[in-house]
């Protein structure tokens, strides 16, 4: 695989990117990243999150902007549905994760994308969350998440990618492994 | 007799080269000293190959075919070429080994610290110190079954065992077991513990899928053929990774066809993600078993391609079998994510979950921060040291014992000319 000869481009600095990985192998401390976000209750259901600043290559870094987030529930909860529920926004965040993943893993193999769609779907029995049986699971039962990828490369190509993209996706390891949660509350 | 193996009886002492474990590699390696009559002491802990001795399973056999076992100067020359070497057969090879090349060897001599002494080493043993100015390290590459963290959480009741302490099913308690791994080691105690009438549950992580026979010759064959064993370490696209991937689904017999997940599947076993925790005597797995076996299922179908296409311009390309493509690994939709250690129903835990090398000896500081020796190719940091016999140390033949004579031709060379020069 050459970087110089190829003419692929999906807009991904993956040169960059072996660079912070050759990088980050030398000084591994500079690998620890703390995200955040903050979030502010509306009304009801309603609350608006934001996110704007992380840490990482130690030491504090900003996004060129702020980002913010709506979420609420749809009306036949009874909510004003001002926003992606927050179960939605789970969805969101692995649909872009796994394609980002994609974009990279296609540039450092050659490939050139024309197109990829994702669609997602997330199974919910929602008597977890009213509580009205116990054996039933809050969260997903099971989510698919269905690719159509134009790019030049053969089924088994495009396979592999989306198969390599999953392996390294943070949003993916979040979701398919558990995780130690802590809540605090001050008054 | 060869003048080094005239040194067999000499008091611990001042040698140019002190070789540490008489397995394979160091076996190989001394061999190759002798031949540049480099004077040189193999130490050993036990006996001759004593890994194979002490710290292998009972019905295990190589998995590379009798033709493929070679070694300098030296190849198998029984009767059946095409068949796998069972442990006993192993261990009297290598034992016909050492006394066919006369390696000097001590044996029941531990090794317990080897730090630095002017521009050599010093190595102390349990049966006196010896001074030297290179080492070659060659004490193996598993010497450690590896166990996860997560391991420190499994509920009291239930047994657990690693590869070193496993002899054979007879010694499972009645019950269900859970088989952490799904590498050769994983597969083939799963096969055998199944085959023995218990329920098995595998928790599968990242493999490497790979059938025994393919279009008619063994795998071996073709991945030599093919010119895959023989790609150096400086040529493979991500070093890391080849030298921490999993050994293949392999098993050293002629049946099955191949030994993968549906063929345990087949036989009643039931797959669940890798182990990612246990919490209140329930195990966790991962959810991505369905990806990890995507993954293996390319990856095998993609080296396939690699052997077609070589077979494809061979003069011997008449004599191969039909090109062959395998079911994809079939994975439940519903795969369990959780399994109670509290039940009952699992009564037992096989870690197939990686070996490692011990280093605990070694006070000079060459070990990177997961406690591996920081080398290129064999040519360890600390000057005048070697080590060998590692996977992909030189090729990605490097761990098999066909493997080891380029590797100890180049290091010995490396080494004759560090011992005349000094320059390492």
């Amino acid at each position: 695989m050459s970087e110089s000869t190829s003419t692929v481009d999906n807009g991904v600095n993956v040169a960059a990117l072996l660079e912070a990985r050759e990088a980050l192998t030398a000084a591994p401390e500079g690998a620890k990243f703390t995200w955040r976000a903050t979030c502010d209750w509306k009304e009801g259901t309603h609350s608006r999150s934001s996110v704007e600043g992380f840490f990482g290559l130690g030491e504090e870094q900003k996004h060129i902007t702020e980002y913010s987030f709506d979420t609420d529930h749809p009306e036949i909860f009874a909510s004003a549905d001002k926003g992606a529920t927050p179960v939605e926004m789970v969805l969101v965040g692995l649909a872009g994760c796994l394609t980002a993943g994609i974009a990279a893993v296609a540039q450092h193999r050659d490939i050139q994308l024309k197109s990829v769609k994702a669609t997602l779907e997330a199974a919910m029995d929602i008597q977890g969350i009213l509580g009205i049986d116990a054996d039933v699971r809050t969260g997903f039962d099971d989510i698919k998440v269905h690719y159509e990828i134009d790019a030049d490369a053969s089924q088994e190509d495009i396979e592999a990618l989306v198969a390599q993209s999953q392996k390294r996706s943070a949003v993916f390891d979040i979701v398919t492994n558990p995780t130690n949660v802590t809540v605090a509350v001050n008054k | 007799m060869t003048d080094a193996g005239r040194d067999r009886f000499r008091p611990a002492g001042t040698i140019d080269v002190v070789v540490i474990g008489a397995g394979h590699a160091g076996l190989a390696t001394s061999y190759c000293l002798s031949e540049r009559s480099i004077e040189h002491v193999v130490l050993e802990r036990g006996e001759v190959a004593n890994s194979w001795r002490k710290e292998r399973w009972d019905s295990l056999t190589l998995l590379t075919p009798n033709w493929q076992s070679t070694l300098p100067g030296f190849r198998y020359s029984g009767d059946d070429p095409d068949g796998f070497m069972s442990m006993p057969e192993v261990i009297r090879f290598i034992s016909d080994y050492a006394d066919f090349s006369a390696a000097p060897v001590r044996t029941n001599t531990a090794v317990t610290s080897v730090r630095l002494n002017g521009d050599g080493y010093q190595v102390t043993t349990n049966e006196g110190t010896w001074r030297c100015r290179s080492l070659v390290i060659a004490s193996g590459a598993c010497n450690v079954a590896v166990t996860p963290a997560v391991a420190d959480a499994i509920p009291a009741t239930i047994n657990t065992l690693t590869p070193h302490e496993y002899h054979g099913p007879e010694q499972i308690e009645a019950g269900g077991v859970l088989v952490v791994g799904a590498s050769a080691t994983g597969m083939q105690l799963a096969d055998e513990i199944q085959r023995a009438g218990h329920d098995i549950t595998i928790a599968v992580g990242e493999h490497v899928r790979m059938p025994r026979t393919y279009r008619g010759r063994d795998i071996q064959f073709w991945l030599d053929a093919a010119g895959i064993l023989n790609e150096r370490y400086d040529e493979v696209d991500d070093i890391v990774r080849a030298r921490r991937l999993p050994s293949p689904q392999l098993v050293g017999a002629h049946e099955p066809a191949m030994l993968d997940l549906n063929n345990l599947t087949d036989n009643g076993a039931k797959l669940v993600g890798r182990l990612m925790g246990v919490r209140d005597g329930v195990a966790q797995f991962s959810g991505s078993l369905r990806n990890v076996c995507a993954l293996a299922d390319l990856k095998m179908h993609r080296m396939l391609d690699t052997m077609d296409e070589w077979a494809a311009t061979s003069p011997q390309a008449s004599q191969f079998e039909a090109i062959e493509r395998y079911e994809r690994t079939r994975v439940d939709a519903s795969a369990d994510l959780t399994l109670s250690l509290k039940d009952g129903a699992i009564r037992t835990i096989v870690w197939a979950t990686g070996f490692r090398p011990d280093y605990s000896w070694l006070d000079v500081p060459v070990l990177d921060r997961k406690g591996r020796i920081r080398h290129d190719g064999g040519v360890a940091e600390s000057p005048g040291m070697y080590v060998v016999g590692l996977p992909v140390l030189r090729r990605r033949k490097s761990s098999f014992i066909h493997g080891t004579e380029d590797d100890v031709r180049d290091l010995t060379s490396h080494l004759a000319d560090y011992l005349d020069h000094g320059v390492a």
